[in-house]
């Protein structure tokens, strides 16, 4: 019995893997492209603020609010802060 | 004439074709090596060249390259009779896709994995390369403009499909969101999301769905025609991940779902197909035979449209080089699956051949109407599913089919127009927004300009699609042929096909020209102009390159 469930244990996670690789395998090309275009913006932001470069981007940052305020909350929850850290950034 | 003897004998023709046929091209002629290091492993970069499990790698292939164009040209063709179009279907699937197929991935493989628009260039000249983008473009532009009012017509004559098909989006939506950021497991989404397509498939006939028939001044063809483009626009713009990958996965799973159970209800059901073997009597107006027949089947034998899937994205994610006889000639070999299952759904879906010949009466009209209302009929006498039901399955799977093959080729022409953008430094051509509307302007102009208020100027131009979707598929098997000629293989199996390709897409150019002349159709006529010089251009590119390289070979053998 248990043999049976671990094989079949087994063949679930087979066909899954199966599964994902064919779901992904169109599209994983255009979705690795925008994941790098996205830690490449990142990556300008983040250098940018390091090296005292004003941010051209930071006067349209408010109108990404709705967009990054759910990966914001998912962010502080993360590093444990149970509210937002900041006064003018309050997401929960 | 039982559909069961069709059924084996299509199938098991193909089936021979791919054990015995393929392995023959692959050893003696394309000479597959186990040990040739691929694209895959040699670029890999976790991006676009990732080596790819085969059978994976098969279901993308096959599922890419299926649109509705299997479905739409045998069930239009067999008009002259089941007998023409089986045979053209069975042959040109094992001696002509399976090679071509094959050949494109195993050409690109061979040389970078570069696309076959990149490796005409190389390999025959950048004349050839341009016939090349100007095909690719009004191929395209066809597809788009087709399937609009193919689906159109689906809708407006199953009212009950409505709701499943808009509801296949939400599905969509619904389980790319499930996967991404619920981060659920994907046999349970899957599981979720075929239940709920099939649920709505169910319930669609009693919800059903139909447009006044003025709406705002336009018939309910027109509304839907607008309709669709507006979604494909939206659809080709929103992230892949949104709704095109779950949508597209989806379908697959409903195209094998799909097409095992048209399978087993002819084999349990056994129709007789009551459609003539050869119809002696076909309607007025229908075009002769030959050659008509070889480009109204595309897709279901061979087609250009295939090599651009197997050297665009297939050849990258290629493990081992043996493996493009089991991606590209079995892909072939699904799709001839497809076409033969279109065959026997509309030949033997009707009761008697007064039944078949008030849906063949004239040439065009049988198409996809015949296929779903055939295949229904096959579908419920075979496994007792209510007949309205199997209806509502069938136009949904065709509908979802021309769907995403609408709305990846809109994202397609966009690309060529921001291309066009870039090279002749056009900005705001070369935005994503404003290239969507020019290609969505152009399928409307097509639809609307051909075809008058009702928007169906897309059918009146698909034979001209067979014929530049033919000449595509000639260009590859030149690059093919080319290659093998370097190498000093043989190149009959592929010179066969090209030279047969070149004389029937110039035959049916030449006749159709004659048509439109006499009609005093101009604009088609101008199409049908451009595609006869594009397959003129390529005919004297494929004289060119060959006696070059016979005089090469021969001045390389005098020294």
């Amino acid at each position: 019995m248990k043999d049976t469930l671990t094989r079949l244990k087994y063949w679930y996670q087979r066909a899954s893997a199966a599964g994902a690789e064919y779901y992904n395998a169109p599209y994983r090309a255009a979705i690795a492209r925008a994941k790098r275009d996205e830690d490449d913006l990142f990556m300008l932001l983040v250098f940018g603020e390091m090296m005292g470069i004003p941010n051209p981007a930071s006067w349209y940052t408010l109108e990404l609010q709705p967009l990054l305020l759910e990966r914001f909350h998912d962010w502080h929850k993360r590093m444990g802060m149970e509210r937002s850290p900041l006064d003018n950034m309050r997401c929960c | 004439m039982s559909a069961i003897l069709l059924l084996v004998l299509g199938l098991g023709g193909m089936a021979l074709g791919y054990f015995l046929y393929s392995r023959f091209i692959a050893k003696v002629i394309y000479k597959v090596d186990e040990n040739f290091r691929t694209p895959a492993n040699e670029f890999e970069d976790g991006v676009d060249f990732v080596p790819t499990n085969k059978f994976v790698l098969w279901g993308h292939h096959f599922t890419s390259v299926a649109g509705a164009a299997p479905i739409v040209g045998p069930a239009i063709a067999v008009i002259w009779g089941w007998l023409p179009a089986f045979l053209w279907v069975t042959i040109g699937t094992i001696f002509f896709a399976g090679v071509h197929d094959f050949g494109a991935i195993w050409a690109s493989v061979r040389n970078k994995a570069k696309s076959i628009g990149t490796l005409t260039g190389e390999v025959v000249g950048t004349r050839a390369r341009s016939i090349f983008t100007i095909v690719i473009f009004l191929v395209l532009l066809m597809v788009n403009a087709v399937f609009g009012v193919v689906i159109a017509r689906l809708l407006i004559n199953n009212p009950g499909s409505v709701v499943p098909v808009w509801g296949a989006i939400a599905v969509a939506l619904v389980i790319g969101q499930l996967i991404y950021r619920g981060k659920m497991s994907l046999p349970l989404v899957s599981l979720v999301g075929v239940v709920a397509l099939y649920f709505l498939i169910y319930i669609g006939p009693s919800v059903p769905v139909s447009l006044p028939e003025q709406v705002g001044g336009l018939s309910d063809n027109a509304a839907w025609i607008l309709i669709l483009f507006g979604y494909a626009a939206i659809a080709s713009l929103l992230p892949v991940w949104v709704l095109l990958q779950p949508r597209d996965y989806i379908n697959g799973l409903q195209l094998f779902v799909g097409l095992i159970a048209l399978y087993a209800a002819v084999l349990i059901g056994n129709p007789t197909v009551v459609a003539p073997m050869i119809n002696q009597d076909v309607p007025a107006g229908t075009p002769s035979m030959i050659p008509l027949l070889f480009v109204t089947i595309a897709c279901g034998a061979i087609s250009g449209f295939h090599g651009l899937v197997a050297s665009g994205t297939t050849s990258k994610q290629l493990r081992r080089e043996p493996d493009a006889r089991f991606v590209g000639y079995f892909g072939a070999t699904g799709e001839g699956a497809l076409a033969l299952a279109a065959i026997i759904a509309a030949t033997a879906g009707f009761a008697s051949l007064a039944d078949w010949q008030a849906v063949y009466t004239s040439f065009g009209q049988g198409g996809v109407l015949a296929f779903v209302n055939g295949g229904a009929t096959i579908l419920s006498q075979g496994t007792g599913l209510d007949a309205e039901v199997a209806g509502t399955m069938l136009t949904v799977m065709a509908a979802l089919f021309a769907g995403t093959t609408m709305d990846t080729g809109l994202r397609l022409q966009r690309y060529i127009f921001q291309e066009w953008g870039e090279i002749y430094n056009v900005k705001w051509m070369s935005k994503a927004a404003p290239a969507t509307l020019l290609s969505v302007g152009t399928c409307l102009l097509l639809a609307f300009g051909a075809g008058g208020a009702d928007g169906s100027g897309g059918l009146l131009i698909w034979p001209l699609f067979g014929t530049s979707n033919q000449l595509l598929a000639g260009l590859t098997l030149l690059v093919v042929t080319v290659m093998l000629v370097r190498r000093g293989t043989p190149t009959i199996y592929t010179v066969v096909p090209l030279i047969f390709l070149l004389v029937m897409t110039l035959y049916a150019l030449l006749i159709q020209l004659k048509g439109f002349y006499t009609k005093g159709d101009w604009f088609l006529l101008t199409l049908d102009l451009v595609v006869l010089v594009a397959a003129i251009l390529v005919s004297l590119e494929c004289i060119a390159s060959l006696r070059r390289l016979k005089q090469e070979r021969q001045q390389s053998g005098a020294s």
